[in-house]
């Protein structure tokens, strides 16, 4: 109730420009009764909107215009700022631990996607299949780790990881090897693979299996009597039928890799060395802005890490939403 | 039909299934072993001295001789004047505080866009679609900047209002409420006389509460497990949300080896009882949150 009072009073700022948009509503006019009534439902329509939209605009909108204009200054000692144009963006796209930290993420996403999407639709098969209470209790288990925060997560393996008294070590033993350190300089990209993986793919499951149980049965049935085998019908029906959970999924991913932070970030002291202040452009922006008070270049790198997770979703949702169209 | 189908062939029906299941169990047996691994261990972890953390006599799975869990959850709420105590708190506060605002603004920015027709809502939806597409994180650093010139850093609202913001959030409200609201009801109510305020809270509210309660959990686990936001924009220690200040505990212990070792214990302690609330809330809630996320395959 209390949120509803605020939204009545929010209103007059935010809606203005929005009421010069809609249709000019005259009241004094004489008018039908049921215009009356649209342009009055019309209004509290606006009115519903209106908290998200304050929001919408105060922590989206403004941030990202403010960083857009902020990167196009630049900030010298003896200069004081000056305007640069596109400077920054100029010299983003040639600063070797800029373009470093995006390779990174590129390579990482093209791995990790399909092992993350491998591993929940797997599991979401599997347990879609089953009905027993194992069933049941293993869908929650793969679900926990949702519940673990990322830097939790990332510590835990952390130790796990450890070359003197993780698990790995005495696993590797009974063969007489020693285990890979997953967090050496070649071997960090697996190492932040498996924690990554080990995070998301429970809850990514979820959703696949929230899908599959939405699909009618009779379905199943119709294949059966058609002569189609478990495989088949997992294939051929399942699979294309969750294909929007997929595609959800996908973006999902997509968005949380390219802006990877927290693991490298809290993995970082214990790596020795390998997790470096560039590892990715989030981390090289986040070491620029509150490292060396470069915030001109860091908002650059904001702006052009937002922008780009942007186009390659929307040209990814293009290119999905067309081949959905071709299947059905 | 159906009664033909699964009386037909039982013998081969019986048999194939079967051994196909005993895989399929197989399989699930090692993914739980993987996905609980960690969190085991670290309930076992928890129960060590920090001597026993990294020089056990049973190794990192299992427990040491010495039960040390009450001692290390007594020394954790102790150490440093209880710092411990204050980020809980703080993750509470911005946890609650964060996803009930701002599920009480998708619910009715949802409604506002599945319910009402007017100039400009498509333009707006939109809008919004290319929102859920911008990496929240790209934003942390202009917002510190923002509010760090209305002074607004290193205050709570610096971590709830951006919290507050949920294009998904909306975007799930829209969806589930055009499917879970029919508009002859919402007339019936308005011929009946009930105003539109009215009509949402005792009509429409109920209808959604799914959806609400998978919005609210979205948003409470987000901003309970947030730390690049956090992390940006409190300075003052007694302000930070628990993933900030075991982050800020396990880089002083990295940096000062040897004499970081009881805190390394601490902070595995930590960790162990900061995964407690939401694990306890996931296992007891069950019944909606799984309904809840199959929305967010819809559409």
């Amino acid at each position: 109730m209390a949120v509803h009072g605020s939204t009545v009073t929010s209103l007059p700022h935010t809606s203005t420009p929005a009421t010069v948009n809609t249709p000019p509503t005259p009241e004094h006019r004489t008018r039908s009764h049921s215009d009356k009534v649209n342009a009055r439902r019309a209004r509290t329509g606006w009115l519903f909107i209106a908290p998200f939209g304050v929001v919408f605009v105060a922590f989206l909108l403004a941030p990202l215009a403010y960083a857009l204009y902020l990167s196009l200054f630049t900030k010298g000692l003896a200069t004081g700022t000056r305007f640069s144009g596109l400077e920054n963006y100029l010299h983003a796209f040639s600063d070797p631990q800029f373009i470093k930290g995006v390779w990174f993420v590129v390579r990482f996403s093209l791995v990790l996607i399909p092992v993350q999407m491998a591993v929940s639709l797997a599991a979401a098969l599997v347990l879609d299949h089953l009905t027993t209470r194992l069933a049941r209790f293993s869908r929650l288990m793969i679900f926990m780790p949702y519940a673990v925060p990322a830097v939790i997560g990332a510590l835990m393996w952390g130790f796990l990881y450890s070359p003197t008294f993780g698990p790995l070590e005495q696993l590797f033993s009974l063969f007489h090897a020693s285990a890979p350190f997953l967090l050496s300089q070649d071997n960090v990209f697996y190492g932040l693979l498996n924690v990554v993986t080990w995070q998301w793919a429970g809850y990514y499951m979820i959703i696949i299996y929230a899908a599959l149980q939405g699909i009618d049965p009779t379905l199943y049935e119709a294949a059966k009597i058609d002569g189609a085998s478990e495989r088949q019908v997992a294939f051929r029906i399942k699979i294309p039928l969750v294909s929007s959970a997929l595609v959800l999924i996908l973006i999902f991913a997509l968005i949380g890799t390219l802006q990877f932070f927290s693991e490298p970030q809290i993995l970082g002291p214990v790596a020795n060395g390998s997790i470096t202040p560039d590892f990715t452009p989030n981390i090289y922006a986040f070491n620029l802005a509150f490292g060396y008070a470069q915030f001109n270049y860091a908002s650059a790198i904001s702006f052009s890490l937002g922008i780009v997770v942007f186009i390659a979703v929307y040209v990814f949702m293009f290119a999905t939403r067309k081949k959905g169209s071709n299947l059905s | 039909m159906s009664a033909l189908t699964t009386h037909l062939p039982a013998t081969t029906r019986l048999s194939r299934p079967r051994r196909r299941n005993v895989a399929a169990h197989v399989f699930l047996g090692v993914l739980v072993l993987y996905f609980l691994a960690p969190i085991w261990w670290l309930f076992v972890a928890s129960t060590k001295d920090a001597q026993g953390l990294f020089a056990g006599s049973s190794g990192a799975m299992w427990f040491d001789k010495n039960f040390n869990l009450i001692a290390n959850i007594q020394e954790l709420f102790a150490y440093n004047g209880g710092e411990y105590a204050q980020w809980l708190g703080n993750s509470l506060l911005y946890a609650v505080s964060g996803g009930l605002g701002a599920t009480a603004i998708s619910v009715l920015a949802g409604y506002g866009f599945a319910k009402y027709k007017f100039r400009g809502r498509n333009l707006t939806f939109a809008l919004l679609l290319g929102a859920v597409m911008v990496p929240m994180t790209a934003l942390v650093i202009p917002t510190f900047i923002l509010m760090s010139n209305l002074k607004l850093t290193d205050t709570v609202w610096a971590v709830i209002l951006p919290s507050l913001l949920s294009p998904f959030g909306v975007y799930l409200m829209r969806v589930y409420t055009a499917e879970a609201v029919p508009d002859e009801l919402l007339d019936a109510a308005r011929v009946d006389g009930a105003g539109e305020l009215r009509t949402f809270f005792q009509v429409s509210l109920p209808l959604l509460r799914p959806a609400l309660v998978t919005v609210l959990l979205l948003s409470v686990v987000g901003t309970w497990n947030n730390y690049f936001l956090p992390l940006a924009m409190l300075s003052t220690e007694r302000l930070y949300p628990l993933t900030v200040g075991i982050g800020l505990w396990e880089q002083l212990a990295s940096s000062n080896n040897g004499g970081g070792h009881s805190l390394w214990s601490l902070i595995v302690v930590g960790s162990f009882i900061s995964i407690i609330p939401l694990v306890v809330a996931f296992l007891t809630l069950q019944k909606y949150w799984q309904g809840g996320l199959s929305l967010g395959s819809l559409k």
